[in-house]
């Protein structure tokens, strides 16, 4: 039987926690992934979930996790050197042809920056790819801080508005919602700037009502969806919006799409 | 090919085809029924046709034969996993064509959805063949013609039960057993019903837009619908799965995966792990079901998922009835069309 639901073993090589509720894994891998995919978590007897895969390269797979189920909290069990199942990868992802020669402004809130590492990673590495590059980056507080080192890179090489919901005396970076720092962005030629937002529903609610506020267009924001599903390849019916299922079109949508997504 | 058969001559036929198939269609459950001393018509294997319950619809549709209720799709035993064993003897599904329309939507879905197929599905419909029992007159809540799948055409046989013989059509030749040889051979084309006592009209797919999700007719739903369920696991185009991990034993070396029914009224449906979720209301829930069956599903596939065949309306406990949700949506967007 040609079984699409057939988990394959991946061996965990490193994991690194990031704040006290999320962790980063890596595994081995040799697949092709496209950032803003993601794989179905698979571990036998406690049940499958769907991760974005946050980075990847040759041989590993990357995924940055919060521990919030009964997958998550069995996955922060596991040490290196031991198997778990997965399959996929699933999704679009955030295609680079999309993003060829425009200038990017990039916006993550929470574990929302995590689907968009790589496609940050791979903006920064290869910059005359892209025309330019922002950065906002929201958590709740310094607590929740994900990828430190890797950001404080990113600063060196990119303007990076850095906040968090509520800070604290040593919180050296911005306060305060994401929406509300937009507009200190280089707002210069808007029109034509192009945006990838990824992050709670409400944030990107809010954060799409200020961008066109402010002159974006709505053809150029690409969001992504997370939604429930058991299967990730359109059977399950868990993640269909209207005629959409988010597993075969998305997670990624322009917002053109996107807006006519009422669940 | 057409025959005559009488009731001896239909017993013995279906006894031979019983060698080759498990026969399957609506039978009756003594004392199963929702309430005391009633029976339920499912649909179920049987050896005597005579044992086909013709007269009432059953509660129930065929689909759990080609999706069980609960299908284990893994076993995990000390590190090996393991693909069950099906029974993979064919199948012999008696079914109106109300329900074989409503197999070709399971197929489009677990077959032609996305570029994957679902293994567990064809490898259940490759043992599948049909006989369409021909109804031409259907039953109270049926809205069959308007919905335009009073018909159907890719039968391996139909047949019409007619009091002391019956009418058969055959027209896959491996169901032509030497039974058939000694029979009266007659030209029999199956009928179809021309019109149900229930009619729906049907918006227009391009006339259906997003205001009407806030309309206030699905308050109605969200005051009257229980979400539990009964709907979606009646309904014969109802496919959503939920995968579910089981223990089997506590030295945690025999594991389960199983996939079970969903339903998109029921509670936790669209549940992500951290606790977010959508359509919190039943009357939202009405909404995205309803939406499914009648606009949804026909944008992407070019034909409406809902086959009318009623049985949603049959065994709500709220007496909720789709057909009616579906003229009032209609009237909804005729008058605003003509404001």
């Amino acid at each position: 039987m040609n079984n699409p639901y057939m988990p394959r073993p991946y061996t965990l090589i490193a994991t690194q926690k990031e704040t006290e509720i999320d962790s980063t894994f890596v595994f081995e891998a040799k697949d092709r992934f496209v950032g803003g995919q993601f794989m179905q978590v698979s571990l036998p007897g406690v049940g499958e979930a769907p991760i974005s895969i946050s980075d990847f390269d040759a041989d590993t797979l990357t995924m940055t996790i919060r521990k919030v189920g009964r997958v998550t909290d069995r996955l922060f069990a596991m040490k290196p050197g031991e198997t778990l199942y997965m399959r996929g990868p699933y999704g679009n992802g955030f295609k680079q042809a999309w993003f060829k020669d425009k200038d990017m402004v990039v916006i993550a809130g929470g574990t929302g920056l995590a689907p968009v590492k790589n496609t940050i990673d791979t903006f920064i590495s290869n910059q005359a790819a892209i025309k330019g590059l922002q950065i906002i980056v929201g958590f709740k507080s310094p607590k929740d801080v994900l990828f430190k080192d890797m950001l404080h890179k990113w600063q060196e090489q990119v303007p990076i508005i850095l906040t968090v919901d509520q800070g604290d005396d040593t919180w050296p970076y911005k306060v305060g919602l994401i929406p509300s720092h937009i507009k200190d962005l280089d707002l210069s030629d808007v029109e034509n700037k192009t945006v990838i937002l990824v992050g709670p529903p409400m944030m990107m609610k809010f954060t799409t009502l200020e961008l066109l506020r402010l002159g974006f267009a709505e053809e150029n924001i690409w969001v992504s969806f997370e939604r429930k599903m058991s299967c990730g390849i359109g059977k399950c019916g868990h993640c269909k919006i209207d005629e959409t299922y988010v597993c075969l079109e998305g997670p990624v949508f322009n917002y053109t799409k996107a807006k006519t997504l009422l669940d | 090919m057409g025959y005559e058969l009488t009731q001896q001559e239909m017993k013995a036929y279906f006894k031979t085809l019983t060698k080759q198939y498990r026969l399957v269609g609506p039978i009756r459950e003594k004392a199963k029924g929702s309430f005391s001393d009633t029976d339920k018509i499912v649909y179920g294997v049987f050896e005597d046709i005579e044992d086909l319950v013709l007269e009432e619809k059953a509660f129930y549709s065929p689909k759990e034969f080609l999706m069980p209720i609960r299908e284990t799709l893994f076993h995990f035993i000390d590190g090996q996993i393991v693909e069950p064993k099906i029974d993979t003897k064919p199948i012999l599904i008696f079914a109106r064509p109300c329900d074989l329309n409503g197999i070709r939507r399971l197929d489009t879905i677990f077959l032609k959805n996305g570029d994957i197929k679902d293994a567990y599905y064809e490898r259940r419909r490759q043992l599948v063949k049909y006989v369409m029992i021909e109804c031409r007159e259907g039953f109270d809540t049926c809205f069959c013609v308007s919905m335009g799948s009073n018909t159907y055409t890719d039968y391996e046989a139909a047949i019409r039960f007619e009091g002391d013989h019956s009418l058969l059509e055959v027209v896959d030749s491996t169901l032509v057993t030497q039974d058939l040889s000694r029979v009266r051979k007659t030209d029999f084309v199956p009928e179809y019903i021309k019109e149900n006592k229930v009619k729906v009209e049907i918006p227009p797919t391009d006339k259906v837009n997003k205001s009407l999700f806030e309309h206030p007719l699905w308050k109605e739903y969200t005051r009257r619908c229980i979400a539990c369920g009964r709907c979606n696991t009646s309904c014969i185009t109802c496919s959503c799965f939920t995968m579910q991990d089981v223990e089997v034993s506590d030295d945690g070396l025999l594991d389960e995966r199983r996939r079970v029914w969903a339903s998109c009224h029921i509670k936790g449906y669209t549940d992500m792990a951290g606790g977010h979720g959508f359509r919190k209301q039943n009357g939202e829930r009405m909404r995205f079901k309803t939406m499914h069956k009648i606009n949804d599903y026909h944008k992407r596939f070019g034909e409406h998922m809902c086959v009318g065949c009623g049985r949603c309306d049959d065994v709500c406990p709220e007496y909720i009835s789709f057909s009616k949700c579906i003229n009032k949506l209609s009237e909804i967007i005729k008058e605003e069309s003509h404001e």
